[in-house]
């Protein structure tokens, strides 16, 4: 059996939908976060695969990737300072809750 | 042809990504969710290091294993409790995200299943080692890479994020 490239992009295809789904249906805060790193993630192993199959000289797909990581990290620090701050001025990261500003 | 190790590893890790990732979303105890996205990001290293990027395999479990994984379960002990439920999914929000889902599924796994044969096996490559990923980081010419650039950008981007983070998150 050859393992080609479509034996990775399948299952990553599959956890960037279960990342959709999961940051459509769910309503706290952390779950949609944990969904936008599932889909993040997909994404990252999508670049690698195609850079190692298509490209395996370069290195482009994996500096994409390595970047990638550090602004999700970034990223998801930030929110989750925003989060904990919600937290303290409403008592629940419920999003359908959050309509303090909404008029 | 692979050999039946890296085959059995493949399926192993091909069926923890899929599982892992669709427990993590319909998981109503939130702690447990974060758990399995755990397991995904370990499964999502192990395709690195198949595809011989140790170090991006390394860089992906000890930033997003390591570090966001223990900052989730943080932020989520912060503000739930442990044996909490979250409220059942209405039928109709359900609906709307398993109708979102499977359309991406359909339209992109169609896309790709179509035009599988366009790749074919695994290319030849060495291992990319610290001395060309470091060349390759700090580089500003063409040949030894030229990375230097986001990589200033993203430092001055972390830098941000603490002074963000700590203004966000303290108390007035």
């Amino acid at each position: 059996m050859e393992i080609t490239a479509i034996y990775y992009l399948i299952p990553s295809l599959i956890m960037f939908c279960a990342g959709v789904y999961g940051f459509i249906t769910r309503k706290n805060m952390i779950a949609m976060l944990i969904s936008l790193e599932l889909m993040l993630n997909a994404v990252d192993i999508n670049f690698v695969v195609f850079n190692r199959y298509l490209f395996p000289g370069a290195l482009e797909g994996m500096f994409f990737t390595l970047f990638a990581i550090a602004i999700a990290a970034a990223e998801t620090a930030v929110a989750i300072a925003i989060i904990v701050n919600i937290f303290r001025s409403a008592k629940n990261v419920d999003v359908h809750s959050l309509d303090k500003m909404k008029f | 042809m692979e050999s039946v190790g890296s085959i059995i590893m493949y399926f192993i890790i091909a069926l923890a990504m899929i599982v892992f990732s669709i427990l993590a979303v319909t998981s109503r105890k939130i702690l447990r969710s974060a758990t399995y996205l755990l397991f995904t990001l370990f499964a999502g290293a192990g395709v690195y290091f198949m595809l011989d990027y140790e170090f991006l395999g390394a860089v992906q479990i000890a930033v997003y294993a390591g570090g966001i994984v223990v900052l989730f379960v943080f932020a989520i002990l912060l503000t739930s409790k442990p044996g909490d439920n979250t409220d059942k999914l209405t039928s109709k929000s359900k609906c709307m995200g398993l109708v979102a889902a499977i359309a991406t599924l359909i339209v992109s796994g169609y896309a790709l299943l179509t035009r599988a044969n366009l790749f074919g096996q695994l290319p030849e490559m060495s291992n990319p080692d610290m001395h060309t990923i470091g060349s390759h980081l700090i580089g500003t010419t063409e040949a030894s890479g030229d990375y230097l650039l986001p990589f200033e950008a993203v430092s001055v981007l972390l830098l941000a994020c603490i002074i963000g983070g700590i203004v966000v998150a303290r108390k007035r």
